[in-house]
């Protein structure tokens, strides 16, 4: 094979479009919430197992530190809900041409940002 | 040609239609969850509980627990497929990700069958 073709895999020089960064933080939102789908059921068990559990887990939320992870996690979770709304409407033919798919990345990205806001103004 | 044994249905098509019905399950519970959070005010742990002993919401919730399980694997292994190239290394990384996946699915049906 020739080895004359050009390579380019320095990253600064590379651009990324709007549906690239799109599409990677769909990843990175997914292995974000299965990393920490752990700490989920941990705190469905302590919820439902009794009052004093729950009580005790009310509390460990209530710690600032604590409040950063869940925000974290939810953001996750918000994103990853909105990028895969977006692959939804796709499948139906809906902004999958070169500009609307930008527009449509575009509004993932605007509603994402305002839902995470709005999930972290409820948290504190 | 990509060597397909490990994804969830061994064949692309039914993993693209299985990732499609999971999200649709795994977003509606979530819109559930959404509801419960708006209407049940305040939250206390009785509201909570009596909320969870509801057959139905137990096996809706079981139901998510499968399509989570289901939906992840086919990302997870996406994502193993594309960046981890030495076999050994996705393969392990495949199989300590598939057995957490098993393993999340039994502590969910526990914790709502023992609560």
């Amino acid at each position: 094979m020739s080895n004359k073709r050009p390579v380019n895999l320095q990253l600064t020089t590379m651009k990324f479009p709007v549906t690239a960064i799109v599409s990677i933080l769909h990843r990175v939102s997914g292995l974000v919430i299965f990393l920490l789908l752990p700490l989920l059921l941990w705190m469905l068990s302590s919820s439902l197992s009794s009052a004093e559990s729950f009580d005790a887990l009310q509390t460990c939320l209530s710690a600032p530190w604590v409040k950063l992870i869940v925000w974290g996690l939810l953001a996750a979770i918000v994103y990853h809900v909105f990028a895969g709304i977006r692959h939804l409407l796709m499948d139906f033919g809906v902004a999958e041409e070169k500009q609307s798919g930008k527009v449509g990345a575009l509004i993932t990205i605007i509603l994402a940002v305002v839902a995470i806001v709005i999930v972290g103004m409820m948290i504190w | 040609m990509v060597s397909n044994v490990t994804s969830y249905s061994r064949n692309g098509l039914r993993d693209w239609l299985l990732q499609r019905v999971s999200a649709y399950v795994l977003g509606l519970f979530l819109l559930f969850l959404l509801g419960v959070y708006i209407t049940q005010r305040p939250m206390t742990y009785d509201v909570w509980h009596q909320v969870f002993s509801n057959l139905a919401v137990k096996l809706f919730t079981v139901l998510a627990l499968l399509s989570m399980a289901v939906h992840a694997w086919i990302g997870v292994w996406t994502i193993l497929t594309d960046y981890v190239k030495c076999t050994y290394a996705r393969l392990s990384l495949e199989a300590v990700f598939m057995l957490a996946l098993v393993i999340y699915v039994i502590w969910g049906v526990v914790i709502l069958w023992s609560m």
